[in-house]
C-alpha cells in the first residue's frame, strides 16, 4: 500500500509538470505549432526526431509527450489501485482518473484539429484541474496518515467553508482559463487599478472576464483566509489541518503576487505559467483540507466508529448537563451565585459552557 | 459475429470522429462562379487610374530585432540577424500598406485570375509580408526553408486553416471564398512570422512599395471609398470621384498615435 501511495505521489508530480507544460504552450502561443493530431507533422508521435522540436513545436510536442507519459502512468495507477486497495470507492476513483485522462487527451487533440475554439480549450483546462484533483485525492486516501488515522475532526462549519473555498478556487481557475483562451490577459493592462480606475471605465467581453477574474481573486483570498483562520482558531492542535491551511494561505498570497507580475511583465511566459501552476496547487491544497475535514465520515470503515464517537460525545454532554443541574441545585441551596466562583465547576467545564467548541471524534480504523 | 459488429462500430465511430476533426478544410480549387444576370464588365478603354502615396509623419519606430535562437536553422539562414518589417519607411513613404477600393464598385463582376498568388516561407520569414489575393484565386504556399513551418490562417469570414509543412520545397494551395481584409497568417513554430492577406472579389488593390507608392489601374468612372490599411497604424479612408480616362492622385498620411 505504501508503494502504491508513493507511485501515486509520482503521478501527482508528473501531473504538475504536465500542467506547467500546458501553461507554457498557451503562454508561448504554441497551441497550433503542430497542426496534426495524433501524429506530429505526419510522423508517429513517439518517433518524431528531437532535433525537429524547434520553436513552438518544443512546447506543443513536449506537452503531448508528457501527457502521453502521464496517461501511461495513470493506466498503471488504475490497475494497481484496483488490485491493491481493498476499498471499492478508491478502486473506482482510480478508474475515474483513467477515464478523465483519456477524455483529456481527446479534448487536447480535438482542440488542435478545430483550431483552438475557446469552449474546447477551456474544457481542456478545466478537465486538467479535475484530473489533478483526482490524483491528489488518490494520493491522500492511500497515505498512511489517512488509512491509519486514529482520530478525525468532526466540524460541520469547517466542512462547509472548506467545500465553498475549493469550489470558489475551481471557478476562479475556470475564469482564468476563459480569460487566457479568449486572449483577454491584457484586456486590463494596469494593476492594481483598471485603466487608472477602481472599476473599468468601459466594458467589452475581454474586460468583463478579466475584471471578474480580479474580483474573483479577492473573494477567493477572503474565503481562504476565513477557512485558514477557522482552522488556526478552532483546530490549532490538529497538524493535518493546520499544515494545509497555512500552506493554502501562503499559496494564495503567492498567487495574487504572481497575478500582479503577469500584468506588469506583459504576460511573460514563465511568470504566466507559474501563475497557472500555483493556481493548481492552491486548488489541490484546498481539496486536501476539504477531504480531511470530511475524514470522520468518509468511508464505511470509518463512518460507524465516527458515528459511535459522536454518540459517545453526546452522551457525555448529557451527563455533564445532568451533573451541572445537580450542582446548580446545590449552589442555589447554598445561596446562589456563579457555580465556578465556589469551586463547583472546573475551568474547562466553565469554558465549555461559555463557548460552543467544534468536536473531535475518535476514529477507530 | 458479435465481435465483428463491435469492430465495425468502433471503426465507424473513429472514422466519424476523425472526419469531424479533420474536416472543414478549404478545397484547393473551387468551381467558377457564374456572374449574376445584371453583372457589368469594365470597359478598360475608358477606365481611369487612382494612384498616390502613403507617407509617415514623425520619428519612425525601431523595428524590434527577432530572437531566432529557438530554431538553429533560422540562425544559420540569417547570419546578420533579422528584424520585424512592421515599419518600412523610405524617403517618408510607408511601405507594406494595403490600399484598396472598399466601396463603390456596384455590380461590376470580375473573373478570378487563373494564376496563383505565392506566399513563400524563406529565411524564416514570409515573403511577401502583406499581399492581396482574389476570391476564388489559388494561394500557393511554399516552404523554401530547411525547417518545419505551420501555416495558420486566422480568418474570421473565410474558413481558417492550419497546414503542416515539414519538408523543404513543400507546397499547398488554398482558396479564399469571401472578401476579407485582412486575414492574418502566422507560424506558431516561429512566433515572429506573420503575414497579412487582403482578400477581395475585385482587382483594385495594391501594396505600397518603393517609398509608399501605389496605383489602382483600370478603374471605371465612379465615386469610390479608398482605404489604406497598416498592420499597426490602423486604417484611413477617403472618397474619390473618378471620371472616364482620368488619372487621380491621392495621399494618405499615417503617424503613431499616443497610447
Amino acid at each position: 500500500m505504501i508503494t502504491l501511495h508513493r507511485f501515486i505521489k509520482f503521478v501527482v508530480a508528473s501531473t504538475v509538470l504536465l500542467i506547467a507544460a500546458g501553461g507554457m504552450v498557451t503562454s508561448t502561443d504554441s497551441g497550433l505549432a503542430v497542426p496534426d493530431w495524433p501524429n506530429t507533422y505526419g510522423q508517429f508521435m513517439f518517433s518524431f526526431p528531437l532535433e525537429k522540436m524547434v520553436g513552438g513545436i518544443f512546447y506543443e510536442h513536449g506537452h503531448r509527450m508528457i501527457a502521453s507519459t502521464v496517461g501511461f502512468l495513470t493506466i498503471i495507477l488504475a490497475v494497481w489501485t484496483w488490485k491493491a486497495d481493498p476499498r471499492r470507492w478508491v478502486r473506482w476513483l482510480g478508474v475515474t482518473a483513467l477515464g478523465a485522462v483519456i477524455l483529456q487527451g481527446l479534448l487536447g487533440g480535438i482542440t488542435v484539429l478545430l483550431l483552438l475554439p475557446a469552449p474546447v480549450s477551456i474544457g481542456h483546462a478545466g478537465l486538467a484541474q479535475l484530473f489533478f484533483c483526482l490524483t491528489i485525492s488518490l494520493a491522500l486516501v492511500t497515505s498512511p496518515g489517512w488509512t491509519k488515522a486514529q482520530t478525525a475532526v468532526d466540524d460541520p462549519t469547517l466542512r462547509c467553508v472548506a467545500v465553498a473555498t475549493t469550489a470558489m478556487v475551481y471557478f476562479q481557475i475556470i475564469l482564468g482559463a476563459t480569460m487566457r483562451h479568449i486572449e483577454a490577459g491584457m484586456a486590463i493592462p494596469d494593476f492594481p487599478f483598471a485603466f487608472g480606475h477602481l472599476v473599468p471605465p468601459f466594458w467589452n467581453a475581454g474586460v468583463a472576464v478579466h475584471f471578474a477574474h480580479r474580483v474573483g481573486a479577492i473573494l477567493v483570498t477572503a474565503a481562504i483566509l476565513a477557512t485558514a483562520g477557522h482552522v488556526w482558531f478552532h483546530h490549532r492542535t490538529r497538524r493535518e489541518l493546520v499544515r494545509p491551511a497555512t500552506l493554502l494561505a501562503l499559496l494564495v498570497m503567492t498567487q495574487v503576487t504572481l497575478g500582479a507580475f503577469v500584468i506588469w511583465s506583459g504576460l511573460q511566459p514563465i511568470i504566466n505559467t507559474a501563475h497557472v501552476v500555483n493556481g493548481a496547487l492552491v486548488l489541490a491544497t484546498s481539496l486536501v483540507l476539504t477531504l480531511r475535514s470530511y475524514r470522520c465520515g468518509f468511508s464505511e470503515v470509518t463512518a460507524a466508529p465516527a458515528a459511535r464517537a459522536r454518540r459517545e460525545v453526546a452522551a457525555r454532554e448529557r451527563a455533564t448537563a445532568l451533573s451541572r443541574r445537580e450542582r446548580d441545585a446545590r449552589t442555589a441551596a447554598l445561596g446562589g451565585g456563579d457555580p465556578s466562583a465556589v469551586g463547583l465547576v472546573g475551568p474547562r467545564e466553565h469554558q465549555e459552557k461559555l463557548t460552543s467548541k467544534p468536536r473531535t471524534s475518535s476514529v477507530l480504523h | 459475429m458479435q465481435l465483428s459488429k463491435l469492430r465495425l462500430g468502433l471503426a465507424l465511430s473513429l472514422a466519424a470522429l476523425f472526419s469531424w476533426g479533420c474536416g472543414g478544410g478549404e478545397p484547393s480549387t473551387v468551381a467558377m462562379k457564374t456572374p449574376p444576370p445584371d453583372a457589368k464588365r469594365v470597359d478598360e478603354s475608358v477606365a481611369g487610374i487612382v494612384g498616390g502615396r502613403v507617407t509617415y509623419e514623425g520619428a519612425v519606430p525601431e523595428n524590434a530585432p527577432i530572437n531566432l535562437e529557438s530554431d538553429p536553422a533560422c540562425v544559420r539562414q540569417n547570419p546578420n540577424g533579422l528584424k520585424l518589417d512592421t515599419f518600412l519607411v523610405n524617403n517618408g513613404g510607408l511601405d507594406n500598406v494595403f490600399v484598396y477600393v472598399k466601396d463603390g464598385l456596384g455590380n461590376y463582376y470580375f473573373d478570378a485570375p487563373a494564376t496563383p498568388v505565392t506566399l513563400d516561407q524563406k529565411g524564416c520569414n514570409y515573403s511577401p509580408h502583406v499581399f492581396g489575393v482574389r476570391t476564388g484565386q489559388s494561394l500557393e504556399i511554399v516552404n523554401s526553408d530547411p525547417t518545419l513551418h505551420n501555416v495558420n490562417a486566422m480568418a474570421h469570414v473565410n474558413q481558417s486553416f492550419n497546414l503542416a509543412q515539414a519538408i523543404q520545397g513543400m507546397k499547398n494551395a488554398k482558396v479564399f471564398t469571401a472578401p476579407e481584409v485582412m486575414v492574418r497568417i502566422k507560424c506558431d513554430v516561429h512566433s515572429w512570422m506573420t503575414a497579412y492577406a487582403g482578400v477581395l472579389s475585385h482587382p483594385y488593390f495594391a501594396v505600397t512599395a518603393s517609398g509608399g507608392t501605389f496605383e489602382l489601374k483600370n478603374l471605371p468612372a465612379g465615386t469610390y471609398t479608398i482605404e489604406a490599411w497598416h498592420e499597426k497604424l490602423g486604417t484611413q479612408a477617403q472618397s474619390v470621384t473618378l471620371a472616364a480616362k482620368e488619372t487621380k492622385n491621392i495621399s494618405f498620411s499615417f503617424k503613431v498615435t499616443a497610447p
